[in-house]
């Protein structure tokens, strides 16, 4: 920027009476900026701001307001030179900007030696200069309230670039442990991998807010929650784009609470409800609580796995043998080894056939289709002073633990014993 | 989701110690075998066998990564740009400001969506924590930690209650009411316990565990009922800064970045870091999982958002313009994964096209360094936060 030739030319400026030497315009300097790196106009304000904000250009009128003015403000580089240590903080961005302000540094010595050589014999509008360019650095440096600084930066961070990294052993064969295991790793060629990313964003595509407008219109735009009432979690009848979604992968059924309510009555329809319920359960234990591990390990057990269990699940003898081991000592991932199998299954088979089955394919027919809203301007700000309170999450909390607790209940499985003895009695 | 970190076996008898315990899927000259984390512990310390040196150690080291680098390039067949050529361009898009939510005192430095997709909390560095309804508007509570610099807050997945923390060196959890005037500060709870700063938090599948990462070097799972440690991650050399759960079916691993310019991939059950990356040239600042948790994007001080995808095992595209010279510091992906909106320290957000590689659209409003960039779980908007202590919701 500072560049003799491709860079910024200071000359003298008129401000009423006195003469400023080497200063620039702030038209002079967003131009540059525009013409250098291709930007718009206002981007390259910004970044004129930016210059200001944080002392590398100074403002010679207006020192209360760090702003690059696209007029005839009057600016120029800093060249003030501090203590070393006060420095320092800023040499993290004064090496981004050192890449194209290469020129500067040299620039700076040679002209803080002249200023300092020149001394005493200044002429008064040089005072007037040096004032405010003493000024602007002290703004920078200790700002004033509400004025924006680099040097109240955070909180240091551990890494000292200074000091030589001295690896020991245990370190390298940390690493080393690390590298086979990496070498060893399955990966795939870029074309599949990066294949993938490109087909995921394309199915997203029609369902990216951002990119395609939602139905009937984004609540935060309009002021109107429909799409969020036509969306929650026990909606009887779902919205298209919603069914539609489910259809994209396993995982995205099971996320969509109202998706999976679905599978489970296909599921109960198939009488095969177990595989699914054993998967909950394990996803349970394994985020749950760390007291309630054992019982819920021993649960599990006489629900899924025990010989002759209630809801027992298919899975090959291996799994079951370490699983049931496992749970002798219960652990949150003891159920790991079991889940996947079961995970896989449903994946790769109850999903396709959900996907086939009438239950989907009735669910797509019922699934609805809001129209697009077409709000009027004082509709819109109708809906801006009454927008909606909604439903508070703790009171949906509250329902669902009702309703689980509810299911709990139904799904134990009754005692035959218990129930012929209560009848007996009766008679 | 990785395939490969799904399928291992990761629960069993330890061939080592044949304890029963997640293991870690390591190799020992080609061999693959099975120890718990102990175990692998114990091998990395045992003192210097004969013939074993720190220069052999080093020179092995060295063989090995270049190894490494041999084989993640002959797997690298296309850049993604090539990919995504016959890809539609992105309209132009008209994303404003559409709430500013004012009520700090100071700069905001994190801020965490909450599940109903309205609500949101935002901590700062005078020490508040705000749980805001976006929507309305309304501040629906507010709590005062006894440290300043709140650096990370998250929202619990069941919507009832939050967590924080900063210079405290804890993570904090406060249970949420219904009761605008319940003091929260009574029911708090201190969870995690670290040795530095924390920098960043997140609940698990559940509100039972959080996960938490340091300035101390290190990232933590916790039971929050117990505040016991359920399982620490070791392997970052400095400061970690974020981190970031996979959103895949199993959920079971997360990425975090730091000041080592490295982001690591770990086995949450383990606490195996299985993939490492280190091409950005600055402190990594903020990381996170793209939708399919196939791949993640991380923006650094280097000025700079990269994308790394974790099935081909290397950096995809990297986001960088001559004329974006301040670091980035947040960074999150549109629900289609198409677009990343990254926060940058010179008070702007830029929208990248993902696919492309291009920047599709710059946004102006913030007077101060943006801290955080989040879209909300619907993917109808995103809140960024700022230093200049307000949040923007834009859509």
């Amino acid at each position: 920027m500072q560049d003799p030739k491709s860079g910024l030319k200071g000359t003298e400026q008129k401000l009423s009476v006195t003469t400023i030497p080497h200063v620039i315009t702030g038209e002079d300097i967003i131009a540059w900026l525009l013409n250098k790196m291709k930007v718009t106009q206002e981007e390259a304000q910004a970044c004129g701001t930016m210059l200001v904000a944080y002392g590398y250009v100074y403002p010679l009128q207006n020192h209360r307001k760090l702003l690059m003015c696209n007029d005839g403000s009057l600016y120029r580089f800093q060249t003030w030179v501090a203590e070393d240590c006060d420095y320092a903080i800023y040499l993290e961005h004064y090496n981004h900007l050192n890449q194209w302000l290469n020129h500067q540094w040299d620039f700076i010595v040679m002209q803080a030696t002249e200023q300092y050589k020149a001394g005493k014999e200044r002429q008064k509008p040089d005072r007037v200069v040096l004032d405010c360019q003493e000024r602007a650095y002290w703004i920078v440096n200790r700002p004033p309230r509400g004025t924006h600084s680099a040097v109240d930066y955070g909180v240091d961070r551990l890494m000292d670039q200074n000091t030589e990294e001295k690896i020991s052993f245990d370190q390298y064969r940390r690493m080393n442990i690390f590298y086979q295991q990496a070498i060893m790793r399955s990966k795939v060629k870029s074309s599949v991998s990066l294949g993938a990313l490109v087909k995921y964003v394309s199915s997203y595509r029609n369902h990216d807010p951002f990119l395609t407008p939602c139905l009937p219109s984004n609540p935060w735009i309009t002021d109107s929650d429909t799409f969020w009432t036509l969306n929650t979690r026990r909606v009887d009848v779902p919205t298209k784009m919603r069914v539609e979604r489910w259809s994209f992968s396993f995982f995205e059924l099971l996320s969509d609470q109202r998706g999976r309510d679905d599978f489970k009555s296909f599921l109960k329809k198939e009488f095969s409800g177990e595989n699914l319920a054993f998967w909950e359960a394990a996803e349970e234990m394994k985020w749950g609580a760390a007291s309630s591990m054992s019982t819920k390990a021993a649960a599990i057990f006489k629900t899924f796995l025990a010989p002759g269990a209630p809801r027992w699940i298919n899975i090959d003898g291996r799994t079951m043998g370490l699983t049931v081991k496992g749970l002798e000592h219960p652990h949150r991932y003891v159920l790991d080894g079991a889940q996947t199998h079961v995970f896989l299954l449903m994946k790769k088979d109850t999903f396709f056939r959900y996907l086939k089955s009438p239950v989907y394919k009735e669910m797509q027919k019922k699934a609805m289709n809001p129209d697009l809203h077409n709000f009027s301007e004082s509709q819109l700000q109708q809906n801006a002073r009454s927008r909606s309170l909604g439903v508070h999450p703790i009171v949906l909390w509250t329902q669902d633990e009702e309703e689980r607790a509810k299911a709990a209940i139904a799904a134990t499985p009754v005692d035959v014993k218990a129930m012929m003895s209560k009848i007996d009695r009766k008679k | 989701m990785c395939d490969q970190t799904f399928m291992a076996i990761t629960f069993g008898p330890c061939d080592s110690c044949t304890k029963t315990s997640p293991l870690m899927n390591i190799y020992l000259k080609s061999e693959p075998i099975n120890y718990c984390s102990f175990c692998v512990e114990m091998m990395a310390c045992q003192a210097l066998q004969s013939g074993e040196s720190l220069a052999s150690l080093r020179t092995e080291s060295d063989v090995l990564k270049k190894k490494l680098e041999e084989e993640r390039s002959k797997l690298h067949d296309v850049e993604l740009h090539q990919v995504a050529e016959k890809v539609e361009l992105v309209s132009a898009l008209s994303i404003r400001t559409r709430r500013v939510l004012k009520g700090h005192g100071n700069k905001v430095l994190c801020m965490d969506w909450c599940k109903d997709k309205r609500r949101l909390v935002s901590s700062s560095q005078d020490g508040k924590v705000i749980v805001w309804d976006a929507y309305t508007l309304n501040k629906e509570h507010a709590v005062t930690m006894p440290c300043t610099w709140v650096m990370a807050c998250a929202y619990a997945p069941s919507g009832c209650a939050v967590a924080c923390g900063g210079l405290d060196n804890k993570c904090s959890v406060y249970p949420l009411s219904l009761d605008k005037n319940e003091n929260l500060a009574a029911k708090k709870k201190s969870v995690a316990m670290h040795t530095n700063y924390l920098s960043g938090c997140s609940f698990t599948n559940s509100d039972m565990q959080l996960l938490t990462s340091s300035g101390d070097g290190t990232c933590a799972l916790w039971d929050v009922e117990s505040g016991q440690l359920l399982q620490s991650f070791h392997g970052h050399t400095a400061d970690v800064l974020s981190l970031n759960l996979a959103p895949s079916e199993t959920g079971n691993t997360f990425v975090s970045g730091g000041c080592d310019k490295k982001a690591n991939v770990w086995d949450m059950r383990s606490g195996q870091n299985v993939q490492s990356f280190e091409t950005h040239d600055s402190d990594i600042n903020c990381v996170k999982y793209y939708p399919t948790g196939d791949a993640f994007a991380s923006a650094s001080d280097d000025g700079t958002c990269r994308l790394y995808d974790l099935r081909a095992d290397r950096e995809v595209a990297v986001y960088q313009k001559d004329s974006i010279i301040f670091g980035a510091s947040s960074v999150d992906f549109s629900l289609s994964g198409r677009l990343l909106f990254a926060g940058y320290n010179d008070y702007t957000i830029n929208v990248w096209d993902v696919l492309k590689g291009n920047r599709i659209s710059i946004l102006f409003g913030h007077e101060n360094r943006v801290s955080s960039v989040k879209v909300s779980p619907d993917g109808t908007a995103f809140c960024s936060a700022s230093w200049d202590t307000s949040l923007r919701i834009w859509a």
